[in-house]
């Protein structure tokens, strides 16, 4: 069992075996469900990932027909989004969160159990689709009608199913709102607060302001497919069009959503081994602030085909560009973080660079992309996949992998296994660039996304691809392995951890009380 | 801070916050007024707009000549006929031109179909005015039933300059069903 | 210094990499966009280059003082930690020279796009339409226009014959359009939204239905130039291809003659009586090109997604219900209306076929001039 238990004995009246689980209020046991959810989500959007790479390993039909093959894109896409990525980040938020600002727990601890509790049921209704006659959703996760509307019995499941999701969102995002703003030890200052911190502070505003529109779009989808309304009929009056600005006025805050806590993940990590504080604290707020403004008036980059008026195309493409600015004031910043620091490379700093260079270059495809005219080219082709595989894979997940080996030890109390943890670092560096790199050739060549069967010409590259994903979906292997090894043992953790650690987290114990910080502690 | 306190300011902030949120959800749904009238303005999708025959001046500019073209879809393969009665007509700006498209219904069954106008370019849609026209109402057509429509139209003269072509089309949607659902 | 060394490597990494793109045997697709066969695609993929390459001098750059700080500032060679954390200078800096660098993207990139969206001055329109899953071609000032279908043969998708070189990007009717004439397209739907695209045109546009999209294009030589639907539209929108042939302006004009000649010869003598092996034949094609791709070769359809028609009560129901179906489709499902996109005789052909193949022996047939009167 989890040492988490052994706490409990030597605490309150805690219900034991799943009624703990089913039951608990603290922050920390809410912080475990979230991430072993998103562990088991992981698991099964990759799963389906393989049957995508094995269809595509070479031209021609193999493995499944083609209605099954937009099954699986669109559930992989949905499960990794909203199952993996997201879960993941309010795992950290709930662990970590309280621990930064010296609070005792969340602040709304009984909501704070609903809104995980929900999540399961959500799934379980996502995933039950795949067995009914018809099939699961396959009109893609961004449900463009008139497309989304021909989805069979599985419609109304995807549709609340989305609803669930957006509400446990919403209440794990007020959570973290409250918590901040109420909860912080006396003396931490907004200004003082760590950087995962305030990323996850923005992160929820923008949650809080964008999932509800997702609700808006998708209940009108819902009217629209039983209830005879015409939102996006054209018939009626309506305009599929209209769906994909509602859709993408949530969807563009969304991929900042997916990766705002990475960039305070990182934040956190790589002055810890640079033994060295954070260069440019102040603009890496501001920043981050004025990437997550940005993010509400960019949705149409991922329209420019639609055939917006020429003025639209280029208030966007202006507007988009103008995001590589904050952001790589970032990449600066982190840059001169690490120079002239007293480096060491331990697993979570090893993924936190790998972070730098391969989200870099998924911000250099991003640039590229945000030009229109040359957009008309790379519009839904595998460049477009290259680009947010590079940005949400070796970027946000690096940064979830990173932030699991940089505070297990405190989580647990147990080092994880160095040996183990390196070899799976670079075994998922490499393989994860030889999976998505040549898809930015496929892309350039014209291979179009969502297809299962491709012309001759493509198939090198995707084989290449291919057993990269092999590669790197059975490393993952490895990665819950060392969780689970670490969970159950190893060698003692001190306090401290990690050598240049800062940071309330580190003065608990590890691992910490059951209660963080049951006194709130002094920041000077 | 007293627990009480800290309590009482966990819930006001929860309930702002459930406030917002529920705004938001609102706010998808104002999207679709907002949509609506930064179109008519724009002309975003396409979208004609429509006047009154009296708003116009009747000043025509004869120093420019528009070229507009018709064009017909069915949606669906609807089992309908439906064409422009030209192809093409030149027309000046501020002059009213006149023209029509055939439809037939060439199915045994009564059918009610509803045309949608779109304009390309779009930056000419919120130039392009209709004082009469056949997609203003539903249009019930009787088994085999075939029909003239007229339509009425005006180029605005502060069309754009560099607009010299422009394409009117219409699609025509069955809505049969919806319409016996709605009676 | 280290910039320095990394230039060349970079050169290597990619030289090589171009390398074995040549070795393989399409190499005309490469690793990069097609220069194309316009203005305007060139003028793209000079962006495109232009844009490649200030993102590989940037990365040049910032990975290369990263690589140097992570083989020098380690704690392993001795390196003590600075303690600076601050510099609103650099911070000034680097925001305000990528302002910089956007804005000398930014405009060539505008110039392009203005010119892409200029319409003005076509010679020919063509009206463009989407259908799951295939595309039509109208050629408006003509009045002739037809279905342009993917024409690989299913044993190659199945795996059970050779790949043939155009695998997948081959119709049984292109596109025709003639060089150096500025030629135009509508583009529309007849159903759920698919995009037109052609990479050696550098063209994409969504296809609405209900709405219209143009664009324009000016192909300065001949040939065939392939491309595909580029918008998920369900469950073939992977066999959709474009095929645009360019054609000398006297080839495309004795092309559009004959086209014409072929429209007015295909309006068929609607009182004609077929035998039922006419029937049978020409329904197996129909059936083919038009409802193998849901219903399956087979007939046994996709369970689930696609109902079979082999021993289905429909196909073997009373003959009208089963004429209504295919000529009006069902609403609410993926089956379409045929009585707008095939002929009385295909109708007549393939309700037939699908009364009396894969052992659905009902024995009778309809006539094209009953399946008149049904629509």
């Amino acid at each position: 069992m989890s040492t988490a238990t052994t706490h409990d004995a030597h605490h309150e009246h805690q219900p034991s075996g799943i009624m703990r689980w089913l039951t608990t209020t603290n922050h920390k046991d809410i912080g475990t469900l979230y991430l072993l959810f998103s562990l088991l989500m992981f698991f099964i959007g990759g799963a389906m990932a393989m049957i995508i790479r094995a269809e595509l390993f070479q031209p021609g039909l193999q493995m499944v027909n083609p209605d099954f093959f937009n099954q699986m894109t669109t559930m992989h896409a949905l499960v990794m989004i909203f199952g993996a990525v997201m879960p993941a980040f309010v795992g950290l938020a709930n662990w970590l969160v309280p621990m930064m600002i010296g609070a005792p727990d969340m602040a709304l601890p009984r909501m704070n159990n609903w809104s995980f509790w929900i999540l399961p049921f959500a799934f379980l209704m996502l995933l039950a689709t795949l067995f009914m006659p018809g099939g699961a959703p396959a009109g893609g996760w961004t449900l463009y009608p008139p497309l989304s509307l021909q989805t069979g019995m599985a419609f109304p499941f995807l549709i609340f199913a989305i609803h669930m999701m957006g509400m446990s969102s919403i209440m794990g995002a007020i959570n973290v709102v409250v918590t901040i703003f109420n909860m912080r030890a006396p003396g931490m200052t907004f200004m003082k607060m760590p950087l995962f911190v305030w990323t996850w502070l923005i992160t929820a505003y923008l949650l809080i302001a964008t999932m509800p529109v997702l609700a808006g779009s998708v209940t009108m989808l819902l009217t629209d497919k039983f209830f005879n309304t015409s939102f996006f009929n054209a018939a009626g009056g309506g305009d599929p069009v209209m769906f994909q600005h509602i859709f993408w006025f949530f969807g563009h805050p969304e991929v900042y959503i997916l990766i705002l806590p990475a960039f305070g993940i990182v934040s956190q990590i790589i002055p810890t081994f640079a033994r060295k504080p954070l260069f440019g604290y102040s603009s890496m707020v501001y920043a981050t602030a004025s990437i997550a403004f940005l993010s509400f008036i960019v949705w149409g980059h991922h329209m420019f085909t639609v055939g917006m008026p020429i003025k639209g195309e280029l208030f966007y493409m202006y507007a988009t560009m103008l995001i590589a600015v904050p952001t790589g004031v970032k990449v600066f910043n982190w840059v001169s973080t690490m120079w002239k620091g007293s480096m060491t490379f331990e697993t979570p700093m090893l993924f936190a660079v790998a972070f730098v260079f391969l989200f870099t270059i998924g911000g250099f495809s991003g640039l590229m992309l945000a030009i229109t005219p040359v957009d008309f080219q790379y519009q839904e082709t595998y460049f477009v996949v290259a680009h947010f595989h590079y940005v949400l894979v070796t970027g946000a997940i690096f940064a979830i992998m990173a932030a699991v080996y940089y505070w297990i030890p405190k989580w647990t109390g147990n080092m994880y296994d160095e040996k183990l943890g390196k070899l799976h670092f670079w075994i998922s560096c490499i393989s994860v660039n030889v999976l998505f790199f040549p898809q930015h050739f496929l892309g350039l060549a014209g291979m179009p996304r969502r297809i299962p069967d491709y012309a001759v010409q493509f198939t090198e590259f995707n084989m290449i691809s291919s057993i990269g994903g092999f590669v790197f979906g059975l490393s993952q292997l490895m990665f819950a392995y060392i969780v689970f090894k670490t969970i159950r043992g190893g060698a003692k953790a001190t306090d401290q951890v990690w050598e240049g650690a800062h940071g309330l987290e580190w003065t608990l114990p590890s691992p910490p009380p059951y209660h963080s910080f049951t006194t709130a502690p002094e920041v000077k | 801070m007293s627990d009480t306190a800290l309590k009482q300011n966990n819930q006001r902030l929860l309930w702002r916050m459930l406030i917002v949120a529920v705004a938001m959800f609102g706010f998808g749904y104002l999207m679709v007024p907002i949509y609506n009238v930064f179109c008519d303005i724009t002309g975003l999708n396409g979208k004609t707009g429509s006047v009154d025959a009296q708003s116009l001046d009747g000043k025509v500019d004869l120093s420019r000549t528009i070229t507009v073209e018709f064009v017909t879809s069915l949606n669906e393969t609807m089992p309908w006929e439906f064409r422009p009665a030209v192809t093409r007509m030149q027309v000046h700006p501020g002059e009213i031109g006149t023209t029509s498209f055939y439809a037939r219904n060439m199915t045994g069954q009564a059918m009610v179909g509803q045309a949608i106008p779109s304009v390309s370019p779009s930056a000419a849609a919120a130039h392009f005015n209709k004082t009469e026209c056949f997609c203003f109402t539903q249009q019930r057509f009787e088994a085999g039933q075939g029909m003239d429509m007229p339509v009425r139209f005006v180029v605005d003269k502060d069309l754009p300059i560099e607009i010299k072509t422009l394409t009117l089309s219409y699609t025509f949607f069955d809505i049969t069903e919806k319409v016996k659902d709605t009676l | 210094m280290l910039v320095r060394k990394l230039i060349p490597w970079l050169s290597r990494l990619l030289g090589g990499s171009l390398l074995l793109a040549a070795n393989s045997a399409y190499a005309e697709y490469g690793l990069n966009l097609p220069q194309g066969v316009t203005e305007i695609s060139r003028e793209v993929y000079d962006l495109h280059m232009l844009i490649f390459w200030i993102c590989v001098v940037i990365g040049a750059v910032v990975f290369g003082v990263m690589l140097y700080s992570i083989f020098h500032h380690r704690k392993s060679k001795g390196a003590k930690a600075a303690q600076f954390h601050e510099s609103t200078t650099v911070e000034i800096i680097w925001t305000v020279v990528p302002i910089l660098i956007l804005v000398a993207m930014a405009i060539p990139a505008t110039k392009t796009l203005l010119k892409m969206e200029d319409v003005a001055n076509a010679d020919i329109t063509i009206k463009i339409t989407g259908y799951q899953w295939k595309w039509r071609y109208d050629y408006l000032d003509q009045n002739f226009g037809f279905y342009s279908v993917l024409s690989t043969p299913r044993e190659q998708i199945e795996n059970t014959a050779d790949k043939s070189e155009h695998y997948l990007r081959e119709v049984d009717r292109p596109l025709v359009v003639p060089v150096g004439t500025k030629v135009r397209f509508l583009i529309t739907s007849n159903d759920v939204i698919h995009a037109w695209g052609v990479p050696d045109l550098a063209i994409k546009k969504d296809a609405i239905p209900g709405f219209i999209n143009e664009v324009w294009t000016l192909i300065e030589t001949p040939g065939t130039y392939r491309g595909q639907c580029v918008e998920l539209c369900g469950k073939d929108h992977g066999y959709m291809p474009v095929v645009v042939e360019a054609k000398s302006i006297e080839d495309y004009q004795l092309w559009v003659g004959e086209q014409q000649a072929l429209a007015l010869a295909s309006t068929e003598d609607p009182d004609k009586v077929w035998t039922a092996d006419e029937l049978m034949a020409k329904g197996e094609q129909v059936y083919a090109t038009n409802c193998a791709a849901c219903h399956m070769a087979g007939g046994e359809g996709v369970p689930g997604a696609f109902p079979a028609l082999k021993g289905s009560k429909i196909a073997t129901g009373p003959i009208a219900d089963h004429s209504n179906i295919v000529l009006h489709g069902k609403a609410g499902t993926a089956m379409a209306a045929f009585a707008a996109q095939l002929s009385d005789s295909e109708l007549a052909a393939v309700i037939t076929y699908e009364r009396n193949a894969w052992g659905n022996n009902t024995g009778d047939s309809i006539q094209p001039s009953q399946v008149k009167a049904a629509r």
